[in-house]
């Protein structure tokens, strides 16, 4: 296939959704160059799991447009679903039948068959350390390796872009370290793009791009680093002496003396400066009776998420998008 | 072979395979009705008899046909609704194929599964004494077939919505048990009160257990035409209503 060869391998533009009265993605712009590794990051409750629904054309977008390559996924879905492999969270695969069985299966549906086939099936196998387990029922693999057949699966038939949600759901961590690693490989040895959505900041760290999705909307979008970089160099984190006393009085009282904003964050208060380590000495000096302890930590994906929304990564069951999960069928 | 096609076959084989790997399946969709075949024919064999009915067992075989065909459809419907909360129907549904083929690879596999076992409950049939000739059984099977795909996409497309199978167990007892309790196969329709005689017309199922009797030559009343028209009305209307309750959009699962 030649077409849409310079197009955006995803883009998307003023998307939008609703449960009902209750908006779950509102205005979400995206564009994800071919071969990147690219990550959506939010709390459970963000709207991850819509978008990645839309993206995969299993919901209709009820605002803006969404395409792969060139191709719509709501006015031509078929064309969008030959480009793309998916990788659900709850597994795809027939327990009941051999790994080989779900692997011909999945070959069946993408309209491949004979030695070609075999030869892409025998491949993958072997590349997933899966062919000594050809002939097991896939109920009785390990988790790991049943996951390793999924992404088997969704590779069957070279897609260009590999969706995945939430892809380290229930995986061990060495398991954890084998999905990274084929998702490394596969981003830079065959080309293919991978777009996955995640709430583990270490996860979004490892992609090329990650764009936040917090409420529905995208705050941030950018390399993992270059928006690190828009913090202070490091993150002071205090814990105020738990004994009753007045959060928001010393939250000022430190911003009096750092010279810098300070915030008060699910009882932690966070100054972001240019030399954070300077201030432990002053604030220990001034108000060390009242300050159970200070860390000082290089900013993270956290912080990137705290200074764009104001809140802590917490899922917010509590408003509209509470309920956007991903049980949500 | 087009794609489609390969994909329909490919899931319809799916379906059989995951059957016969379940072998409480294999066992409950058969010794059922067997079961119910013999405890009904010995014990309403005297009264029926005594009614100038003639031989229970063998008036009650096409029934109990019937009643395989129909357990099968909903055994092998009702996994639509594993496979939608497991994630496996997701994977199928993000796939380049028309919905329709999809739809017709499960209803396929389902048929395949009722008939088969059909024929074997069709084999047993010179134990009730009803002694039909080769080319009757092969007729029987064929039609077996053809009512078993209508019975299969009905029971399909009332489980394609459902997000819970106990929702699915309650249509079962309200609405598609009753199909057959009232299709002439478990009583005749004679001297009935007119309200169920109504309802029995009403039945689709009727036809299909009217004509499965004249093909065998089991004891029956009713115009074979008009059996066979009806019963090819039903299950087309059946597959049309597959199709259509699976090609709904809407928000919540639209595909």
């Amino acid at each position: 296939m030649t077409d849409g060869r310079d197009q955006p391998a995803l883009l998307t533009e003023g998307l939008g959704f609703d449960y009902g009265r209750e908006r779950a993605l509102d205005g979400v712009d995206l564009a994800v160059r071919p071969g990147e590794l690219f990550a959506i990051l939010g709390p459970n409750g963000g709207g991850k799991t819509t978008l990645f629904r839309i993206l995969a054309t299993l919901l209709r977008p009820r605002r803006g447009r969404a395409s792969m390559f060139g191709h719509d996924v709501a006015r031509d879905p078929a064309a969008a679903r030959r480009l793309l492999g998916v990788l659900f969270q709850a597994p795809a695969i027939d327990r009941l039948l051999t790994v080989r069985e779900n692997l011909d299966l999945q070959g069946a549906l993408y309209g491949l068959r004979g030695r070609g086939l075999a030869a892409g099936r025998d491949a993958l196998l072997l590349r997933f350390g899966l062919e000594a387990k050809a002939t097991a029922r896939a109920g009785t693999l390990s988790g790991g390796l049943q996951r390793r057949l999924e992404i088997a699966k969704a590779l069957l038939h070279r897609p260009r872009l590999l969706l995945l949600d939430e892809p380290s759901t229930g995986l061990d961590p060495r398991a954890r370290a084998a999905l990274w690693s084929a998702l490394d490989d596969l981003a830079r040895a065959s080309g293919t793009t991978v777009v996955f959505t995640t709430h583990l900041l270490e996860e979004a760290d490892r992609a090329h791009r990650v764009a936040i999705l917090d409420r529905g909307r995208i705050v941030a979008i950018g390399e993992p680093e270059g928006l690190k970089a828009e913090i202070g160099r490091q993150v002071l984190a205090i814990a105020p002496e738990p004994r009753a006393q007045d959060e928001e009085e010393l939250r000022r009282e430190i911003e009096r003396l750092a010279g810098v904003a300070a915030r008060l964050v699910e009882g932690r208060i966070l100054v972001e400066a240019e030399d954070s380590a300077a201030l432990v000495p002053l604030l220990s000096r001034a108000l060390g009776g009242r300050i159970a302890a200070m860390t000082v930590a290089r900013p993270t994906l956290f912080d990137v998420f705290l200074r764009r929304t104001g809140r802590g990564f917490e899922p917010d069951e509590g408003t509209a998008l509470g309920r956007d999960r991903g049980d949500a069928a | 072979m087009t794609a489609a096609a390969g994909a329909t076959l490919a899931l319809a084989r799916r379906e059989t395979r995951r059957f016969f790997r379940e072998r409480t399946r294999v066992l409950g969709a058969l010794l059922q009705p067997l079961l119910f075949w013999a405890f009904f024919a010995a014990g309403l064999q005297p009264s029926f008899r005594l009614a100038g009915g003639g031989d229970y067992g063998a008036y009650l075989l096409p029934g109990i046909t019937i009643l395989v065909l129909l357990f099968t459809a909903i055994f092998s419907t009702i996994s639509v609704i594993e496979d939608r909360r497991e994630g496996f129907l997701q994977g199928v549904l993000v796939a380049p194929l028309p919905r329709s083929a999809v739809v017709a690879g499960k209803i396929l596999g389902g048929t395949v599964l009722a008939t088969a076992q059909a024929a074997f409950i069709l084999v047993l049939a010179p134990i009730a004494g009803v002694r039909p000739g080769p080319l009757a059984i092969a007729a029987a099977i064929a039609f077996c077939f053809v009512l078993g795909f209508g019975l299969t996409s009905l029971s399909l497309a009332i489980a394609w919505p459902m997000r819970s199978t106990q929702g699915f167990h309650a249509i079962m007892t309200v609405f598609l048990m009753p199909l057959w309790l009232l299709s002439g196969a478990f009583f005749p329709a004679d001297g009935v009160p007119p309200w169920l005689g109504f309802l029995m017309r009403l039945d689709p199922l009727t036809y299909g257990v009217t004509a499965l009797r004249r093909l065998i030559g089991a004891p029956a009343t009713g115009s074979m035409a008009s059996a066979l028209a009806i019963t090819l009305l039903f299950v087309a209307a059946s597959f049309a209503f597959a199709i259509a309750v699976t090609h709904r959009r809407d928000g919540a699962h639209a595909g």
